[in-house]
């Protein structure tokens, strides 16, 4: 995500049900033009400073913003990943996010029920995720926290997989069920552990919630942020050097150690 | 002696009492979050909680959680489903109660978490989240909300979460608790039903940016016992939710 922000990506569009931190920071470093989601801001603190900045004074540029509600996010993510023009829903109605929406139009029960809102399906061109293990051809086991990790993967017409270790390919095949993302749906597969921190990784890594404070707090002002954005992206070359300016301590306190295996599965013929 | 608590702690009371035991609700974050956990440890035991994450939980997290991705949210969940799926039991109509929370609020319960221009500047707020789809879809949906005058509005400048309307298919806001009292708003009126101990009407009233029924003699907001409030504290040692400033530390 900071590597984006390093190589000046620019006019960029977002994607995401509820975002924290990462898209305030794309946004106010300037790489977005423009914002499909249901809710920006950082989620422990409130305001995201970046993208009200962008929003309400075009600082440093101007976002056209797309409002959803979750699921309506989830839908048009979901009818791409189904290979359909819109999938239909009552969310919304009597709201004002539908209202002269360009993905959202009203649509009539073929079958005589009450009329419901289709909504436009949504195709990312690049999906982004980041899984705790997947194999060297990018069949991705994750667990704990979903979301719509999976409805990204299967949308966007490449996916880039992060994990936080590559393992033997039989490791993967010893529990299919846990395989969210088949590899042949995916682009390129990263190994980059510590890849989604500051954010948890379920059995790998701790929320770290100090920094999202810390960031709300700096990024107040274009200044606070413009000094967190040289410390943390511009004067780092890449995620080891962020790794290691975080510190030894820190890593230590957010690292998981502890052990809470699942029961294992028989999966014999 | 009685126990002195903030008025985020009586909230969360009241959010708990808004649960009933076997009931399907869509947890919020914040002070809906602990008013579940305070539920499912006394007069709710077998409430089930869905979060907008994919996360079903029929207990408590197991440590303090500031988002419901945090770790301690998923260890021990009885399932870990995607966000459309919670999604989808919402619409199905198989969640009974759901909490939400706005920036403003207008008579009919209508809440605008997207954008304002009540201070005559244009404010952009973080927008629904799942807050309009369990407006949309839950059974009945609590509001929590901050009393300001800003805050209640005759009109707000846009609807998130949609309040009673013409037509509307299923649920509604049924009730409101806010810094000042627990109402009703299951009529399409705002009513209230009790104000928290040392509230007047008047309080009520020129806190409240629209007209509103107060009764003069209403009870107090039953006060958390020496239980609850041991429970929230254990829930949030540091106060981070239920503190006396609305703001994190």
């Amino acid at each position: 995500m900071h590597e984006i922000i390093r190589q000046q990506r620019r006019d960029l569009t977002l994607v995401g049900p509820i975002s924290d931190m990462a898209f305030d920071q794309l946004i106010a470093a300037g790489t977005v033009a423009k914002v499909i989601a249901a809710w920006v801001g950082n989620v422990a603190g409130g305001s995201g400073y970046g993208f009200r900045r962008a929003y309400e004074q075009g600082q440093p540029r101007r976002i056209v913003m797309e409002d959803h509600s979750n699921f309506t996010v989830g839908l048009a993510l979901k009818a791409a990943a189904m290979g359909l023009p819109y999938l239909p829903t009552f969310t919304g109605i009597g709201g004002d996010i539908i209202r002269g929406h360009p993905r959202i139009r009203p649509v009539e029960d073929p079958f005589g029920g009450p009329d419901l809102l289709a909504v436009g399906a949504l195709k990312p061109d690049v999906a982004i995720i980041h899984v705790q293990r997947a194999d060297a051809f990018g069949n991705a086991h994750l667990w704990g926290n979903l979301g719509l990790t999976v409805e990204a993967a299967y949308a966007a017409p490449r996916t880039i997989v992060v994990c936080e270790e590559i393992v033997p390919d039989e490791m993967i095949r010893s529990d299919p069920n846990r395989t969210m993302i088949p590899g042949f749906l995916v682009t390129a597969v990263v190994e980059e552990p510590g890849g989604a921190l500051p954010s948890s990784v379920q059995g790998y890594w701790r929320r770290d919630f100090e920094t999202f404070l810390s960031y709300h707090r700096l990024s107040r002002t274009v200044e606070g942020f413009q000094s967190w954005l040289r410390e943390w992206v511009l004067d780092l070359p890449d995620r080891p050097a962020y790794l290691r300016h975080m510190g030894g301590a820190v890593l230590e306190r957010l690292h998981v150690t502890e052990r809470r295996l699942a029961a294992t599965a028989n999966f014999a013929p | 002696m009685i126990a002195t608590y903030t008025r985020k702690e009586l909230m969360v009371v009241a959010a708990a009492r808004e649960i009933h035991d076997g009931e399907v609700v869509f947890v919020g974050m914040r002070l809906p979050l602990l008013g579940f956990g305070l539920a499912k440890a006394t007069h709710a035991p077998t409430a089930v909680g869905l979060f907008e994450n994919g996360v079903i939980r029929d207990r408590p997290a197991e440590a303090f959680i500031y988002t419901m991705g945090d770790p301690p949210n998923i260890a021990g969940a009885v399932a870990c489903l995607g966000l459309n799926d919670v999604m989808s039991l919402l619409q199905q109509g198989r969640v009974d109660v759901g909490f939400i929370g706005g920036a403003e609020i207008d008579p009919l319960g209508n809440l605008n978490t997207t954008r304002t221009s009540s201070s005559g500047t244009l404010v952009r707020l973080p927008g629904s989240g799942g807050g309009g789809d369990i407006a949309s879809l839950a059974g009945r949906t609590v509001l929590i909300m901050e009393h300001e005058p800003r805050r209640f509005r005759e009109r707000v400048d846009y609807i998130t979460s949609p309040g009673h309307f013409p037509g509307r298919r299923r649920g509604g806001p049924a009730t409101l608790i806010t810094t000042l009292g627990v109402f009703d708003l299951s009529r399409g009126e705002v009513r209230a039903v009790s104000l928290h101990p040392g509230v007047t009407a008047d309080d009520v009233r020129n806190a409240t940016g629209f007209p509103i029924a107060v009764a003069d003699s209403l009870p107090a907001t039953a006060p958390p016992s020496a239980d609850e409030l041991a429970y929230i504290r254990r829930a949030d040692p540091d106060g981070f939710w239920t503190g006396d400033s609305m703001k994190p530390r």
